[in-house]
């Protein structure tokens, strides 16, 4: 009989799967702490909180060939300017509102959840809200009372009755502004946002 | 007169609780299995068993409802919503695995380390508490299904994440019952022996169990937040379940087939190096979109590329062995379920995953039907599989080790559940490729992913006839559920023939 060689032999692979996993395991510690940082609210990737008080857009960058957010002047939310810490509530309360109302088992969020519903990653500036001036109550109406303010495009699904409070409202649309102002990389491709002419 | 009242309940329970005592004898009687025939840690396995495949049940019932609502909206509008309907669905898909794979272990553990189990009254007692706390859970889902936007509804009704919705409380008890399995597992393999098989379950033991309490905190930061997401996600599915199915692969290879110890476990590191090594990097192949640094791509477009390796491996293994064992078994359903096991992996995690992995691609199929096409064959094909091999083993056992091959009576019943199956999973998965391309090229590409991009792709008639052909095929893979359960509560009843078990070479 031959000795098993090297390659085909337990030990070997025994090793091998040890240093493997190990190595790949502190490479992505290592880069878990870098992505954290970089996108913890307040950096570019990921704005802070109080982004809700600026014009946020989304447009084709020719240089970095990719759609980039914009983050332009003053567009109060609400007719108010909110602190860091008052815009980090009203964040909270809306993103907490999204799971504790099931949101991204219809709907996806960065891309991520089901497929019954439009992706909210860019929703807040979607041209279905018509103008920037319209915006704000529209949302807020459709929140709260979607049977009847759902635009269906004749499909008849419509988005149930949630139960969400005016409070709860303006923290999701709150929410759906800053997340709107996220860098994703270029996802989604080719949105038109409601500044965009034609 | 209020007395009399409660008495007048107490004895209609009563009346009740005879009558369904009648009931579960006549199953009984009907079933005819006789537990003395396993270990104490063998009827622990079969409760996790039994439980699992009642929330399979589940999971595809509520699947249906939910493929409904896609072609009539108005179905159940308000009363059980799709979200609803979704979670259940999903949510028991990941509970029903986990308890068979909860069941495989403890199955395999006296033989493995050839002692009793140490511990077994906790690891009883953890099994009800599990399952309570399952019941409540669903019945919470089912029953208050949402809360106000505060703590106490992530704490008591859901969490609002996909696949780990389970509430904060349920959370916390889900990691009480796993540290007791694992303390069931290592306490027996330290009181018995240790083997390469052994040693590799018990480090993914704690990487699985671990890897939960990732996905346990709540977090404003939606990018932090489904960053460590997918660490539950990605590295359960892609890195610890599959190194999981690897484990009881390598064990039922050597029971099922008589292969050797030594060539399972050599397969069994090589596929742990090439799961690990590409799994859990691949991990990034989640980080291209949700504000993560743009390196991602690379580095998870990359090594998700390499994900599909170990699955040829983990192919080449199993169909080799059962080749090279000429295919000789005392377990022919459960060799069948294997065999499905290994292409279902490869196609449904490494074709279907490769096919959109690579960010150029994925900018576009991300969050569409296509990611539930892939989602669907990868499931079922990687996990479903190979817990249904596993219940057939159990049973075969339990009916006293009896012959279970081509040839029984009533084979046409293993033989059809297998096929429907398959045939309805695979069909679902085609029907939904379909949808998804749809989907990429008219919401993603063309109209970019605004409000009436997205209704302008449902309404195309591709994806409105695929919708009506993932519900024809899911009757499909119900009509098979069904067969196969009625088919694992027969099989090999009033069989008198012994198996053949091939002896270890
Ligand atoms: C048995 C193993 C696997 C299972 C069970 C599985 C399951 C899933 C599921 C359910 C999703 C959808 C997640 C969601 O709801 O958002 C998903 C996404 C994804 N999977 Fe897998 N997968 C497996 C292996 C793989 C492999 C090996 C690859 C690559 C080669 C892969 C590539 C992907 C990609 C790129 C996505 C993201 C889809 C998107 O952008 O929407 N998967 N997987
Ligand atoms: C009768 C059979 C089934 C039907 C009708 C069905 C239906 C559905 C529906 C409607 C969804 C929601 C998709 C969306 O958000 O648009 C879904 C999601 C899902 N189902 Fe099923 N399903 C069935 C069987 C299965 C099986 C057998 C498995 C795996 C073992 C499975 C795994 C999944 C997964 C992983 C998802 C989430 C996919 C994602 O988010 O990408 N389903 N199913
Ligand atoms: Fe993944």
């Amino acid at each position: 009989m031959n000795e098993t060689p090297l390659w085909a032999s337990e030990s070997f692979w025994k090793k091998t799967a040890i240093w493997v996993t190990a190595g790949s395991f502190l490479i992505l510690v290592v880069l878990t702490f870098d992505s954290l940082k970089q996108t913890t609210a307040g950096t570019q990737r990921v704005p802070a909180y109080d982004v809700i008080n600026k014009k946020i857009d989304y447009q084709f960058d020719k240089e970095l060939n990719k759609f980039m957010p914009v983050i332009g002047g003053e567009e109060l939310l609400f007719g108010k300017e909110y602190t860091e810490e008052e815009a980090r509530e009203l964040v909270d309360l809306g993103k907490k509102t999204t799971q504790a109302k099931n949101c991204m088992n219809c709907h996806t969020l960065l891309g991520n959840g089901a497929y019954y519903a439009p992706d909210l990653t860019k929703a807040w500036l979607d041209q279905g809200w018509i103008s920037p001036e319209m915006r704000e109550d529209m949302m807020l109406q459709f929140l709260m009372n979607p049977e009847k303010n759902a635009r269906t495009f004749g499909t008849g699904r419509k988005m149930p009755n949630l139960g969400i409070t005016e409070a709860e409202a303006k923290g999701v649309v709150a929410f759906l502004k800053w997340m709107s102002s996220i860098d994703t990389n270029g996802f989604p491709y080719n949105f038109k946002t409601l500044y965009a002419e034609d | 007169m209020k007395s009399g009242g409660l008495a007048g309940v107490i004895e209609n329970a009563g009346v009740l609780v005879d009558r369904s005592r009648g009931y579960w004898q006549d199953f009984q009687n009907w079933v005819q299995l006789d537990s003395s025939t396993l270990s104490p840690g063998r009827q622990l396995a079969v409760k996790y068993f039994i439980v699992a495949v009642i929330l399979f049940c589940a999971q595809i019932l509520f699947g249906l409802l939910a493929a409904l609502q896609f072609i009539f909206p108005g179905f159940l509008y308000e009363i059980l919503d799709f979200s609803v309907n979704r979670m259940v669905h999903i949510n028991a898909m990941i509970v029903w695995m986990l308890y068979g794979f909860f069941g495989c272990i403890y199955w395999l553990l006296e033989d493995e380390s050839g002692t009793e189990i140490v511990g077994l009254k906790y690891g009883n007692i953890a099994f009800w508490v599990l399952t309570g706390a399952v019941t409540i859970v669903v019945l919470v889902y089912l029953l208050v299904q949402i809360g106000p936007g505060k703590d106490s509804s992530l704490w008591f009704i859901n969490e609002g994440r996909e696949y780990i919705e389970a509430p904060r409380w349920a959370d916390i008890g889900i990691v009480a019952v796993v540290l007791t399995f694992f303390y069931n597992v290592v306490a027996t393999f330290s009181k018995g022996k240790w083997s390469g098989i052994a040693g590799v379950l018990t480090l993914d033991l704690v990487a699985l169990a671990g890897l939960y309490v990732a996905g346990m905190f709540y977090m404003t930061n939606i990018t932090h937040e489904q960053y460590w997401w997918w660490w539950v996600i990605h590295l359960w599915v892609e890195a610890t379940w599959e190194v999981l199915v690897g484990v009881i692969m390598a064990w039922s290879l050597m029971k099922l087939l008589g292969v050797r110890r030594k060539i399972v476990e050599t397969w069994l590191y090589i596929e742990v190096a090439l799961m690990f090594g590409s799994g859990i990097l691949g991990l990034g192949h989640h980080y291209f979109w949700i504000g993560t640094p743009e390196y991602w791509l690379t580095i998870g477009g990359f090594f998700s590329a390499l994900e599909p390796i170990p699955l040829v491996a983990m192919v080449v293994h199993a169909v080799y062995d059962a080749g090279a064992h000429s295919f000789k078994t005392g377990n022919h359903p459960a060799l069948a379920w294997i065999i499905a096991q290994a292409f279902g992996n490869f196609f449904g995690a490494g074709v279907w995953g490769f096919m959109h992995t690579l960010p150029q691609i994925n900018l576009y199929t991300h969050g569409t039907q296509w990611s539930a096409s892939h989602g669907h064959l990868a499931f079922f094909g990687a996990y479903a599989t190979i817990n249904i091999a596993f219940f057939y083993l159990a049973i075969q056992h339990w009916r006293g080790d009896v012959w279970m091959a081509g040839g029984i009576k009533n084979a046409w019943r293993w033989k059809w559940a297998l096929g429907l199956l398959n045939a309805g999973v695979l069909g679902m998965t085609i029907a939904l490729l379909i949808a998804g391309y749809e989907q990429s090229f008219i919401e993603r590409a063309v109209e970019g992913s605004t409000w009436g991009g997205y209704f302008a792709a449902q309404s195309q008639p591709a994806f409105q006839s695929a919708m009506t052909w993932r519900l024809f095929f899911g009757l499909i893979t119900a009509s098979g559920l069904v067969l196969l359960v009625w088919d694992l509560l027969t099989i090999g009843k009033g069989e008198e023939r012994k198996a053949e078990m091939p002896q270890q070479a």
